[in-house]
């Protein structure tokens, strides 16, 4: 990238995280809901890791948090789509297309802004699950392992809603970038493990590709030896697929004069 | 003659209450979809958690079906709390305070759309948990009194949704509410018995959380057979719910009529 890109893409981070750290209307909740889910789910379902059958190694903290963690980083993308949609609605995204040499740029930029609200929120769930009794049994090479996961996971969540972000220029897409996201994660191995499951929450799950991200999370934080080849050829190819896409909703925003 | 005059005043809020409801598929839709979905989601999710020892359901999916009936309180809050700030966004509000109708009356005609979509989803989430297999032990007169308990509890929110948009008067203020009745939700017995519940702090909360009370009322009527004392208790919640925010709702008219 040259040094013009990088000082566009620095300069639209810039500004997405100003945004962001200084309303309280986004980073609150952005704050409240993985630490409600968190809270939710580990506080109130402990009791599940008692069912026969339940394997996982670490208590049912660790379990969940992970859980959220992909959760939180998946919707830390969606929500910077909203931002992008919002800027193109006020006319700030056509200026902005204007300025920059290499509109891939701005893409890069929003990325940073994804990736600095999903770090935000990862020190905040990691220090509170730690505080609360979360059980840790990976090395710092596995944690990294994981929290690579879920940064793959957040960049491709906002290229998925970059995408249709590009494409609508209008806030009002804002469901469409957000149920998808929502359906797939919960049709994951959201309150036990994929062998617990049954019906046809256990075939979809079977088949989703977030669930090889998750159980390979699960395996991280707990120091079993997880399907690496599995879980980073899933996010990768994810990633390229919605990264694809978010750069033809560029150049038909583009097109589009912005 | 008066008490005729205002009946047929409510009565044609009531209708337009009633059509609009039925033509707004966006709001209608979700309000049917999205519960069954989070019930599909969790009762096969969680379905292993009846394996627990002490759970009190005959399975989890038999629990699980409160839920969905719990949840259309939350959409009638959304749903009638968007439509009545709406009203108050377009003028239509101001206008129909220049007529004598009262205020409970007011108040009272809008709830007709909500209260009729509440029963078409209790009949909805009562037909698919039975077709899924849920056990329903109170026979026909238990559906009679499921529906009541869904009216009852469709009429409580909604009248929350109803002061908030008349204190607020925006529509995206009402929305706002939605994730925090959602926490009230998802702190309560909704997903496992109190006695199951194995954090101190949750299992005190969700035992004192007036939603769990309005859970045991509904299971009551799934499993276990008629349980006076929880019926009592579920609809006592709506009907103070209801106590508390009628006169606030009001009240909360009055000063926006004032203010107009």
């Amino acid at each position: 990238m040259s040094a013009r890109n990088r000082s566009v893409a620095l300069a639209v981070a810039w500004r997405g995280l100003h945004r962001f750290f200084h309303d309280p209307t986004m980073v609150i909740p952005s704050m409240m809901f993985p630490l409600f889910f968190f809270a939710a789910f580990a506080g109130g379902l402990s009791n599940v890791a008692n069912v026969p059958g339940f394997d996982f190694p670490e208590n049912y903290t660790t379990f969940q948090f992970v859980f959220v963690l992909i959760q939180a980083s998946a919707f830390g993308g969606v929500f910077t789509g909203f931002a992008i949609a919002r800027d193109f609605e006020s006319g700030f995204g056509r200026r902005m297309m204007l300025a920059a040499p290499n509109r891939r740029a701005l893409l890069a930029g929003y990325t940073l802004v994804a990736t600095g609200r999903a770090v935000f929120i990862w020190i905040l769930l990691t220090a509170i699950a730690l505080a609360v009794g979360m059980e840790v049994g990976g090395s710092l090479a596995e944690l990294v392992a994981m929290y690579s996961l879920a940064l793959l996971i957040n960049t491709t969540a906002l290229m998925w809603a970059a995408g249709i972000a590009l494409r609508f220029r209008s806030l009002q897409a804002g469901p469409l970038m957000q149920t998808p996201v929502f359906l797939i994660i919960f049709i994951a191995p959201v309150y036990v493990p994929l062998n617990l499951l049954t019906g046809w929450v256990k075939t979809a799950a079977s088949v989703n590709p977030i669930t090889a991200i998750i159980e390979a999370a699960r395996d991280f934080i707990s120091g079993v030896s997880a399907d690496l080849a599995l879980a980073y050829g899933v996010a990768i190819g994810m990633l390229v697929f919605f990264g694809v896409w978010a750069l033809r909703g560029l150049a038909k925003a583009e097109a589009a004069g912005g | 003659m008066r008490s005729a005059y205002t009946r047929t005043q409510i009565s044609e809020l009531a209708r337009r209450s009633l059509v609009r409801t039925a033509r707004q598929p966006a709001q209608v839709i979700p309000a049917i979809t999205f519960p069954l979905f989070l019930f599909a989601i969790n009762a096969a999710g969680l379905d292993s958690a009846a394996e627990l020892p002490g759970f009190p359901a005959p399975d989890y999916l038999t629990w699980i079906i409160a839920v969905p009936f719990m949840q259309a309180g939350l959409f009638a809050v959304a749903g009638l709390g968007a439509d009545l700030a709406r009203d108050i966004e377009t003028g239509f509000l101001d206008r129909l305070a220049l007529t004598p109708l009262s205020r409970t009356g007011l108040v009272s005609g809008q709830m007709a759309g909500t209260i009729a979509l509440g029963l078409v989803q209790g009949v909805i989430f009562l037909a698919i948990g039975l077709a899924a297999g849920a056990t329903f032990d109170t026979g026909v007169a238990g559906v009679v009194v499921l529906l009541a308990l869904e009216v009852a509890i469709v009429f409580a929110f909604g009248l929350i949704g109803i002061t908030a948009a008349f204190r607020f008067g925006n529509g995206e203020a009402v929305q706002g509410l939605f994730p925090l009745l959602f926490v009230f939700l998802f702190l309560s017995t909704m997903a496992l018995p109190a006695d199951l519940i194995e954090n101190g702090w949750f299992r005190a909360i969700a035992e004192h959380n007036p939603i769990s009370f309005i859970f045991n009322g509904i299971r009551s009527l799934f499993y276990g057979g008629w349980d006076a004392a929880a019926l009592v208790e579920a609809f006592g919640v709506a009907a103070i719910i209801s106590a508390i925010f009628l006169p606030l709702a009001v009240r909360a008219l009055n000063a926006r009529v004032v203010r107009t």
